[in-house]
């Protein structure tokens, strides 16, 4: 015969061995999972050094870092004006010029529109005198801040130091 | 013969299934040629699944060799070129296709009780297969494959707290590159047998409610029906005849029509492409996901949201309909709608090809504003369906008693 307490211990039972299967599935499924996280030879690819010397005012380069383009302008005194001078307009996402180029004649921006990740067109395609993303639209100022379009964010700041007058390292060392 | 028949079926039924199933199946007696398209997709899926399996076994997904392995297979490999040009033109006609299977659902109420399991397969079925193009798109590995992946990935990242990592975990770095096209490519392997797996649960969901037909009724009696074999074995050959004509005409003669010529170029991560466009059967839905640009910092999320609800939205479609009658045919109302909404995708089809600042009418009138007003079309065509029906404003013509 089968009593009441038969009834939830078999119910105990059934419970804890559900939870233990499911258990066990998590666990079995994480290094599944994992695989998909960038591997060590992806991690280690930190920094790019580039050298700056032969930018002249108002030129721009695209260099690889971490398999993605970085920008790096040598700004004209015009371009650094127009940037201070947005400082104190009502920005989507509101950020100081001086805040976002360490040295104000480079400015070093991630060139991956914060929208769905385009490369933006080179300096002086956009309005305000920026970068036009050719995707769906984005416009950003000489300082890569986003000033209309879908994109939500400014074009990020990569971490970047100059190791020398010259040489500028992008990523941390 | 019958004897060896007679051996199997006394341990697996299969006589009795392919009568019942097939050859017997009652099927209604007034099916139109709208009805072709389900057994024409089951074509397609066959054609891609086959091509898929022998160009798999000539090509490498390695970031640094696919874009050369796709000429090789072009150039070198023997029939290389029917194999990949039937493979990509095949996708466009499995939209084609599938796409006039879906409409010929909503025109004739086909998704209503009691098909809504069928319509729900029929869905997962359409969700996969965007997955699976899309994924399929990247292999090639030229800058249209690139970026459309950089972009589609990207609408991850529109999540809140977790999209960034999502993304990073998808691509496997920091950026598309080498593990992404590895995991697309065993991915798109898997998904088509899946898919494959749910055509199964959508037959046997069509088999357990049997066929919807133009007039919406009931069948009442067995005049209704014709028996599957050799009534609509015949039809659909003959569909499979016409269907094959219009494929060869593009495999042969237009065999780059719906490809990008900026695909022929190798991807390259440093540069986008001047214009990036999706593949045809994505535009309508692009489209959708550009006009939500007016929200500000929200744009970016909403618009990812307006795009999956543009699909999903179909999910709960069986349960918008209050009609009491199902086919189009005797719903006025319903009927003018759905051709607005079927005018709707085509015009947003073509405002997501164009770039996104375009503009008609020298400049009046943005291609923006365009979009943002046929998206509202779009669900306002589920919002009108629901409100004609459930506040009873429309009036249904009389039915037929019996087909």
């Amino acid at each position: 015969m089968v009593t009441e307490s038969d009834e939830s211990r078999r119910d105990f039972l059934t419970l804890a061995t559900g939870a233990v299967g499911a258990a066990g599935v998590a666990g079995a499924a994480w290094p599944f999972v994992k695989s998909w996280s960038p591997s060590a030879d992806v991690l280690s690819q930190a920094t790019t050094e580039v050298d700056v010397s032969g930018l002249a005012p108002g030129q721009m380069i695209t260099v690889p870092w971490q398999g993605k383009p970085v920008f790096v302008l040598r700004r004209t005194p015009a371009q650094i004006e127009a940037a201070r001078k947005a400082d104190n307009e009502a920005l989507p996402d509101p950020a100081k010029d001086a805040d976002r180029a360490k040295k104000p004649e480079y400015l070093v921006l991630l060139a991956l529109c914060t929208h769905l990740g385009c490369v933006p067109q080179p300096i002086g395609t956009g309005n305000f005198g920026g970068f036009l993303c050719p995707c769906h639209g984005s416009h950003y100022d000489t300082s890569g801040r986003i000033r209309q379009g879908p994109a939500p964010k400014n074009l990020p700041v990569p971490h970047y130091e100059f190791k020398d007058e010259k040489t500028l390292v992008i990523g941390k060392v | 013969m019958s004897k060896i028949m007679e051996w199997v079926d006394a341990r697996l039924p299969v006589t009795e299934l392919l009568k019942s199933q097939a050859t017997e199946y009652p099927t209604p007696k007034n099916l139109n040629y709208w009805w072709n398209f389900g057994s024409l997709a089951l074509l397609v899926l066959i054609i891609m699944i086959a091509t898929g399996l022998f160009l798999a076994m000539h090509y490498k997904a390695d970031a640094n060799q696919s874009f050369d392995v796709v000429e090789h297979i072009m150039r070198d490999v023997n029939y290389g070129w029917l194999l990949r040009y039937a493979h990509a033109n095949g996708a466009s006609f499995f939209f084609m296709v599938v796409y006039v299977h879906i409409l010929r659902g909503m025109y004739y109420g086909s998704y209503r009780q009691p098909r809504e399991i069928l319509w729900w397969f029929g869905i997962i079925i359409f969700f996969m297969m965007m997955g699976t193009a899309f994924m399929g798109y990247v292999l090639p590995w030229g800058q249209m494959s690139y970026w459309g992946a950089a972009v589609i990935t990207n609408l991850m990242s529109a999540i809140p707290v977790i999209g960034e990592d999502l993304v990073v975990w998808i691509w496997g770095g920091f950026s598309v590159g080498d593990p992404t096209l590895n995991r697309f490519f065993a991915l798109h392997f898997l998904l088509p047998l899946v898919i494959f797996g749910v055509v199964i649960l959508h037959l046997w969901a069509l088999h357990a409610v049997h066929s919807n037909n133009p007039d919406g009724i009931d069948l009442h009696d067995a005049k209704d029906s014709i028996p599957f074999h050799p009534y609509y074995t015949i039809k659909d050959f003959y569909g499979y005849g016409i269907f094959m004509i219009i494929f060869c005409i593009f495999v042969f003669y237009a065999p780059n029509f719906f490809l990008e010529p900026d695909n022929y170029i190798p991807a390259n991560p440093m540069q986008t492409p001047a214009h990036i466009v999706p593949e045809w059967y994505f535009l309508p839905f692009y489209a959708i996901l550009r006009s939500i640009d007016f929200l500000g910092s929200f744009s970016k999320l909403a618009g990812v949201l307006a795009m999956v609800g543009a699909i999903m939205i179909l999910f709960v479609l069986p349960f918008l309909d209050r009609s009491p009658v199902r086919s189009f045919r005797y719903r006025p109302l319903s009927k003018q709608l759905f051709w607005i909404f079927v005018v709707d995708c085509i015009v947003l089809g073509w405002v997501g090809y164009n770039p996104a600042d375009a503009t008609i009418f020298n400049g009046a009138l943005p291609l923006i504003i365009i979009g943002r007003t046929c998206t509202a079309i779009y669900f306002g065509y589920f919002f009108l369906l629901w409100a004609i029906t459930a506040l009873d404003i429309e009036k249904h013509q009389p039915v037929p008693k019996s087909i």
